[in-house]
């Protein structure tokens, strides 16, 4: 590794309505390395690559780049200085060959016309470099999710860039794909590119990269060499205090059963589901994205209305038609995508916090604000929701305090069963604590509570007793003296 | 926050939030009313009782169908075929009374339920399919509009009864009869957005389909009563408009949906839906009426009208974007 610095970002402050996103950052690359970018969600990476990518402008502090100070006011300021960014969301046109993407917006022309030939010619030359199997004339809409994401990285290298940011690249690709990334970015690391890597999957830190740098509620915790910590160590640096205090649970003994649900199956993601929820308990679903444990709730809260096999709440068998009927049954849903399925974002918190409740202050005509604010007031306090006003604009809150006010949205409507869908997912880690210890407070006054979650450590410190779905099946049920994070992804691996 | 705090902030509070978020638009109409009155050209006229009454009286169609247009782009959509359905229903007005002997109420409740049924056609494709509102009432546009030529042969139906101007040209006390019909269409929309359930899924509708559907908000029902709302006031601005002119004319109405959605987006109500008052649109319609007005009176080519319509129009969306944009 050369010890030449491509990039410091000193200092770096940024803030916005009610939220102090970044403070006082530090952050340094140099040339032939992958740093990783490590933190919760909500610990401020995302927001720190924008600074860098020219999206967001810093409030206060500088970035150097090859020692020289430069000022990075845009996305096309960042390219020039060579920073490239290759984000979560492919943003490749899809209905374009691969050529006509890596050149878009710089078309080589001849005669007032578009060069083809050479494009192609030039981005063959670059596959090949790459050992990439697909043409310059294949259309992008016919790629796979990792040759795309090639195609960026390309694109990337083409502008010569020296700084690559590589934004969760396999989040969303096989294992075998993920090999062959990695041997790409050893390939730019051997021609003095710098890369910073964010990534979830921890391990991948010990396979590729050589330091990593934590942030944690927008705070700068510090940077390591990688092959000098272990992952424990690097945990305890992200969530900044140990795990027992992070998660709050008193386990009861759970009540009666209050949902029962026998032989579900919507003749599509769920097959053949059966299991109980008893009052006061957290009851987990555990498995990978896809095993049908979301459409499996739909069907239980009425928004899919076909499906066969039974659905008992309280004793009394429910086929509900709209989630207006499963809500005046006493049951929740806090969807698990918060902006495509919760939000609206261009209206206040006091509209969010109360759609769900409408007819306890509105009565045909007449409207009690009195009554609208304090209910709003009521579920911002309980949740700790920050917000500067009950008029703000929930758009510009952070991920978390959106979250509390959606979960605020559902506790207004006093269920009895509450279904939770990732609720802490894009979530910071101060929040996060908060809803569990909500949490735990609901189940302790008699709530049934079932969550969907992806993490493993929430599901085991958190439930009851676990139900792990794969492939639209129960696998298998789990009580919370029996959990391992070996256990139960043996079970959501099953067939 | 303690009760004291909360309930001085409650007195008022909508007035002076409405004066705050609306502040430019009000302002350019207040400009352009103290302009209109102090300006040599145009003072004489301007300021009269007369005049006055003249201007509103032009406004109001303009704002009844506003007022179901803004509605319809605060639920992410668009109605196009309202200009024709202004044809349409004053055309079937006119004719119940003259070809088929009906007395005059029950010819102009004839011609609004035209309106209303259009309207619910629009509601019933837009709620049930996934074909943007755009393409569907711009079929409905024209097909308004055909019947109202197949219907009427191509030339106006004239109504020469006195009974039959009162609702567009009559008086009721002082006041015109299109003005207070004006008065009681503002209340109920304004009542209806803002203190009503329906209005405040009309508003999450428009802001998220997705999270409506999963508040459990019937979305098919929202979206159906908008459009027939915004049928029904283009049907009741086809009858005043056919009683003003005094005969259903197949021509009518031609354009009468773009100054209907230019009210509403002057009066800052986004293209993008899930946002927006009627307070606004009042406003937004205001300003075009009395800008009309005073070229008018200015005696301003109204070729060049046109031109500086649409320079009102930028100009106010762009105000609005560089205050959005300073938000941020």
């Amino acid at each position: 590794m050369s010890e030449n610095v491509l990039l410091e970002m000193k200092n770096i402050h940024k803030r916005f309505p009610g939220v102090y996103a970044l403070k006082c950052i530090n952050f340094q690359l140099k040339a032939g390395e992958v740093h990783a970018l490590l933190g919760e969600n909500g610990a401020g990476k995302s927001t720190l690559i924008k600074v860098l990518g020219g999206i967001y402008k810093a409030d206060e502090g500088e970035i150097f780049i090859n020692g020289k100070k430069t000022d990075i006011g845009s996305v096309f300021d960042a390219q020039k200085n060579g920073i490239a960014i290759i984000h979560q969301e492919l943003v490749l046109v899809p209905y374009m060959t691969v050529a006509e993407n890596i050149f878009l917006g710089r078309e080589p022309m001849k005669g007032g016309f578009v060069d083809k030939a050479k494009m192609n010619a030039d981005t063959a030359v670059l596959l090949h470099t790459y050992s990439m199997n697909f043409t310059p004339q294949t259309l992008v809409v016919d790629l796979t999710i990792a040759q795309q994401q090639m195609v960026e990285i390309v694109k990337a290298i083409s502008f010569n860039s020296k700084i690559l940011v590589m934004d969760e690249p396999t989040s969303s690709i096989s294992d075998k794909e993920v090999e062959f990334l990695f041997k790409i970015m050893r390939t730019l690391t051997e021609k003095n590119v710098g890369i910073i890597y964010i990534s979830h999957k921890m391990s991948e830190l010990w396979q590729i990269c050589d330091r990593v740098t934590v942030l944690r509620d927008g705070q700068y915790v510090g940077t390591k060499e990688v092959r000098n910590i272990t992952k424990d160590e690097l945990i305890s640096m992200m969530v900044g205090r140990t795990l027992e205090q992070y998660y709050t649970r008193e386990f009861q003994k759970p009540g009666d059963v209050v949902l029962k649900v026998e032989h579900l199956s919507d003749g599509d993601m769920v097959k053949d589901v059966s299991f109980e929820l008893r009052k006061g308990e957290v009851l987990g679903f555990s498995g990978l994205i896809g095993a049908g444990r979301s459409e499996t709730m739909q069907c239980i809260f009425g928004l899919q209305k076909k499906y066969t096999g039974k659905i008992i709440v309280n004793g009394k068998e429910v086929h509900f038609k709209s989630a207006v009927e499963a809500v005046s049954d006493g049951m929740a849903l806090v969807p698990e995508d918060r902006k495509l399925e919760g939000l609206y974002h261009v209206q206040s918190v006091k509209y969010n916090s109360t759609i769900e409740v409408l007819r306890d202050f509105i009565r045909g005509m007449y409207l009690s604000k009195k009554t609208e604010t304090d209910i709003a007031r009521k579920y911002v306090d309980m949740m700790n929701t920050k917000t500067p006003t009950l008029d703000q604009m929930i758009g510009h809150l952070s991920g978390g305090n959106q979250q509390k006010v959606m979960i605020g949205r559902w506790l207004a409507t006093n269920p009895s069963i509450l279904i939770l869908d990732e609720p802490t997912r894009g979530v910071d880690v101060g929040a996060k604590a908060e809803i569990y210890s909500i949490m735990n407070y609901l189940a302790k006054q008699g709530i049934a509570i079932i969550m969907i979650s992806s993490e493993l450590p929430e599901i085991i410190n958190m439930s009851d007793r676990v139900y792990v779905m794969a492939n639209g099946r129960i696998t298998g049920v789990v009580g919370h003296e029996e959990m391992s994070q070996e256990r139960i992804m043996k079970l959501a691996a099953e067939e | 926050m303690d009760n004291e705090i909360t309930r001085k902030a409650k007195f008022g509070q909508g007035t002076v939030r409405y004066f705050k978020e609306n502040m430019g638009i009000i302002i350019a109409f207040f400009v352009l009313f103290v302009f209109l009155s102090v300006n040599p050209s145009t003072a004489h006229a301007f300021l009269t009782q007369q005049n006055m009454f003249n201007v509103l009286r032009q406004i109001s169609t303009n704002l009844y169908l506003a007022c179901g247009m803004t509605m319809v782009i605060i639920l992410g959509g668009i109605d196009l075929s309202v200009g024709s359905i202004i044809a349409l229903s004053g055309c079937i007005a006119a004719a119940c009374v003259v070809r088929h002997g009906l007395t005059i109420p029950v010819s102009l409740v004839i011609g609004v339920v035209t309106g209303i049924l259009f309207g619910m056609i629009n509601g019933i494709i837009i709620a049930k399919t996934t074909i943007p509102a755009f393409i569907v009432t711009l079929a409905t546009m024209n097909i308004a509009r055909g019947f109202a030529y197949v219907y009427t042969g191509g030339s106006p139906v004239r109504v020469v009864t006195k009974e039959w101007q009162f609702v567009g040209a009559g008086y009721i006390g002082m006041f015109p009869t299109p003005v207070i019909i004006l008065l009681i269409i503002l209340i109920i929309t304004g009542i209806l957005m803002n203190n009503t359930r329906l209005g405040r899924h009309i508003y999450a509708v428009g802001g998220n389909v997705q999270a409506a559907h999963f508040s459990g908000i019937s979305v098919t029902k929202v979206k159906f009563w908008v459009y027939a709302y915004s049928g029904l006031m283009a049907g009741i601005a086809g009858v005043v408009l056919a009683s003003r002119m005094y005969s259903g004319q197949p021509t009518a109405g031609n354009g009468a949906e773009m100054d209907a959605i230019a009210a509403v987006v002057v009066g800052g109500t986004s293209m993008a839906g899930g946002a927006g008052k009627i307070g606004g649109t009042i406003i937004g319609a205001l300003i075009i009426g009395y800008l009309n007005n005073g070229l008018n009176l200015m005696n301003v080519n109204s070729f060049w009208q046109y031109v500086v319509k649409g320079v009102v129009i930028l100009l106010a969306v762009f105000i609005d974007f560089v205050r959005n944009r300073n938000k941020r």
